[in-house]
């Protein structure tokens, strides 16, 4: 009997393709049986949705008009989409409120001012940065309360705040939470791990209370409250009280994310540095604090989202924010039309989509950056 | 947080260089000058309380509120219900949509996540432009978009969408056959109760027999047999006793649909706001869950032959879990003080009842402020506790 094989084995068939368009969708679309009757009813979903959006937000949509009748089927006399004239004519209203026309361009440089600052703090490589900082937080400040407000002596007419209105408020209430929350958040983190008891208690106390209310009865009560605990007749401004709301209500958060940046920090940094003699002040704001801070960037990012999101929360308290503009934007009788009030839901969605996307990108690639820097 | 770290304060602890008196003037200074702030606000409260008549104290709780609620777990009635019911009545409701939408969100939130990792490149993708849309758009606005958007595409109250003449479809809500199981009727969610304990206790047992044998009882089967089974022959049964079960049919009326169970469309919107817009957060905290599970656990599970599903179910999921379950008990609790923006549609939840009706009807602002605060702390304080437990027994342990 013979162990050795007389003939030879049949070649076993050549493998399918490994590469181009046809493998590469048998692996990624088609690997299974499953898979591909999920990628099928996703595609014929995709197929009925995609024409759909398309056509409603492009293809049939009205993009000039002098009032809502342009909007109408029944006028039109073609099925219509979105109402894009409605948008181009609120357009003004949307971004500046009830601020006077002739005054616009203050809005405007405050936006500018405010894309300045913005830029200087977020960009890595960035020269100066203390002195951005001081900018961001001191001098624009002021700047922009100066020029929003107006100020006599530099020829620039008083605008109350019940005329400010849409993007304007929202940037300005977004502004406002971060400028206070940073600073404060810091106070209040250094404060709850400070070795005082009674300070560690109180500071622990209030990040507790802020983060376990919704923001929504904060806003009332400062609404109600703050003007019941102030001495005589003193008023406070209408947009002054959510914004101490939402400073007090971020700053609480905030105040979490630094925590968490300063547990980071290891502690034999601290011991070495007061081993060279430096203070308990100088061992924190020249070892500790920057060190901490740099490590949480992408979580303060991440909590100035979820800020720039709440703000939309005040329109709920009477102020005239971009959502309450946009509400009496379309509610005008001489732009009512079926496609409306979709229109203006999918413009403010793009607006703050694209604002909330660009912030959560910066946050990741902080965040793939100071995870190289730790790979080394 | 660092594994094998102390207490967060013991590194101030070690620079402590006994400048005892420093400190504790400090703290004393800063009591004082809390304190002060304290009484100062509570004087000016007072004094303005005074000047506008108002009695300071929860004595409101018990006058009749006079108002209406749109919905209501318990019995209300307009005329004669105290304001301390209509809150009771608003708290139900917040917990009502809350747990109902932590339940959906969850669902479609763990979907999203393991989606994420799915083989299929299309699904992927559809999952992640998912949780980049609905994070990034602020949920109040995704709230308008369902209660404006969503209704005006639905049919008009006078010609309905029905299904069968028992389902109706409306700009008013959706309108369902509501059966009534109050006194001897009470039989059949009563059985559905024992069905769900007995599934529990063979669970338990289907346990201990897979510890001691390696091999389980069957249980999705019979576990759907007891909780539907036995609801069903108590219907059955006291149909044949003569005493059939009644059901509110919603019925056309001349401008409404009327009777039956009625899902409001505040109480609609709000939920599938809510649950569609934590599910995105819930989905990436899911995904960096699985992510944080090593490689080697799916290949070795893999390599004993188990199917990618069961490699799932049976070891990603269980370690994964133990990431998951902290920044998840989180989002359920921001959940449950997002329902709070109930009060921009309408639906008649704590914040709404409270910080709307009662204190426009009342002016008993710092109570009404101090009781909505206080239910919504105490939720969140005792979830935290409770988290806390769980942690120290579950995460540390399974850590070591």
């Amino acid at each position: 009997m013979s162990v050795v094989r007389a003939e030879p084995v049949p070649p076993s068939p050549p493998p399918r393709a490994v590469t181009g368009p046809v493998a590469w969708a048998r692996r990624n679309l088609f690997s299974s049986l499953g898979n591909g009757l999920t990628t099928l009813a996703i595609l014929l979903l995709l197929a009925w949705l995609v024409p759909a959006a398309l056509r409603f937000l492009v293809l049939d949509a009205v993009w000039t008009g002098e009032s809502g009748a342009a909007c109408r089927p029944e006028i039109a006399g073609r099925p219509v989409g979105a109402c894009w004239a409605f948008v181009a004519e609120k357009i003004g209203y949307l971004a500046y409120g009830a601020y006077p026309v002739p005054e616009r361009w203050r809005a405007n440089l405050f936006f500018a001012l405010t894309a300045l600052a913005t830029g200087w703090m977020l960009w890595p490589g960035a020269p100066r940065r203390r002195l951005g900082a001081a900018y961001a937080f001191l001098i624009l400040p002021l700047c922009a309360y100066a020029l929003l407000s107006g100020a006599p002596w530099l020829g620039l007419a008083t605008v109350p705040t019940g005329r400010w209105g849409g993007l304007l408020v929202t940037v300005v209430v977004s502004l406002v939470g971060i400028v206070a929350s940073l600073p404060l958040g810091i106070l209040l983190a250094l404060g709850r791990r400070s070795e005082l008891p009674v300070l560690r208690l109180l500071c622990t106390g209030f990040i507790e209370f802020w983060r376990g209310v919704p923001l929504i009865t904060v806003l009332f009560m400062a609404n109600v409250m703050l003007p019941l605990f102030l001495p005589g007749d003193l008023t406070v401004d209408r947009l002054v009280r959510p914004l101490v709301g939402i400073a007090l209500f971020a700053s609480a958060y905030m105040a979490e994310v630094v925590r968490g940046g300063l547990q980071a920090v290891p502690r034999g940094q601290e011991e070495a540095a007061a081993a060279l003699g430096l203070t308990r002040p100088q061992v924190l704001a020249t070892v500790v604090l920057p060190q901490a801070l740099k490590v949480v960037v992408p979580g303060i990012v991440n909590t100035m989202i979820g800020l720039f999101k709440d703000t939309t929360l005040v329109s709920i308290v009477g102020i005239s924010d971009f959502i309450r503009a946009l509400e009496a934007a379309r509610a005008d009788p001489r732009w009512s039309a079926p496609s409306v009030p979709v229109t203006a839901y999918a413009f403010a969605a793009l607006v703050y989509f694209a604002a909330c996307f660009a912030m959560a990108r910066y946050a990741g690639f902080i965040e793939r950056r100071l995870a190289a820097g730790d790979r080394r | 947080m660092r594994a094998g770290r102390g207490p967060a304060r013991g590194g101030d602890r070690a620079g402590n260089r006994g400048g005892s008196w420093r400190g504790l003037a400090l703290q004393a200074l800063l009591l004082a000058g809390l304190a002060a702030l304290a009484y100062g606000a509570w004087a000016n409260a007072a004094d303005k309380l005074a000047r506008q008549g108002i009695v300071a104290g929860f004595g409101f709780l018990e006058r009749a509120a006079g108002f209406d609620l749109s919905q209501s777990l318990i019995p209300y009635a307009a005329a004669t219900a105290s304001y301390g019911r209509a809150c009771l009545a608003g708290l139900l409701n917040t917990l009502l949509v809350s747990g109902l939408g932590i339940v959906l969100a969850s669902a479609i939130g763990f979907g999203l996540g393991i989606a994420r990792f799915s083989p299929n490149l299309i699904l992927r993708g559809i999952a992640r432009a998912y949780v980049e849309l609905f994070r990034n758009v602020p949920l109040l606005l995704q709230l308008l978009v369902w209660y404006v958007a969503v209704r005006v595409a639905l049919p008009e109250p006078r010609d309905p969408a029905a299904w069968r003449d028992a389902v109706f479809l409306t700009q008013r809500g959706l309108f369902l056959p509501r059966p009534d199981f109050s006194d001897w009727n009470a039989l059949v969610p009563g059985a559905f109760g024992l069905g769900l304990l007995a599934t529990l206790g063979l669970a338990r047992a289907s346990r201990r027999r897979a510890a001691r044998t390696g091999r389980g009882l069957p249980l999705l089967g019979p576990g759907l047999a007891l909780c539907l089974g036995l609801p069903a022959l108590a219907w059955i049964g006291l149909a044949l006793a003569g005493r059939p079960v009644p059901v509110a049919v919603p019925l056309r009326g001349p401008f409404d649909i009327e009777g039956g169970l009625a899902l409001q469309p505040e109480f609609t919107a709000l939920l599938a706001g809510l649950s569609t817009y934590t599910a995105a957060f819930i989905a990436e905290i899911v995904r960096a869950g699985i992510a944080s599970v090593p490689r080697g656990q799916v290949e070795a599970a893999t390599a004993l032959g188990l199917s990618r599903a069961k490699a799932l179910r049976l070891v990603v999921l269980p370690q994964a879990l133990r990431v998951i379950l902290p920044p998840l008990t989180s989002q359920y609790l921001t959940l449950t003080k997002n329902s709070s923006l109930a009060v921009l549609i309408g639906y008649p939840d704590l914040v709404h009842v409270m910080m709307g009706t009662v204190l426009n009807q009342t002016n008993q602002a710092v109570e009404a402020v101090t009781i909505t605060m206080a239910v919504y702390l105490a939720i969140s304080l005792a979830t935290a506790a409770a988290m806390n437990r769980y942690n120290a027994r579950v995460v540390a342990v399974g850590r070591r």
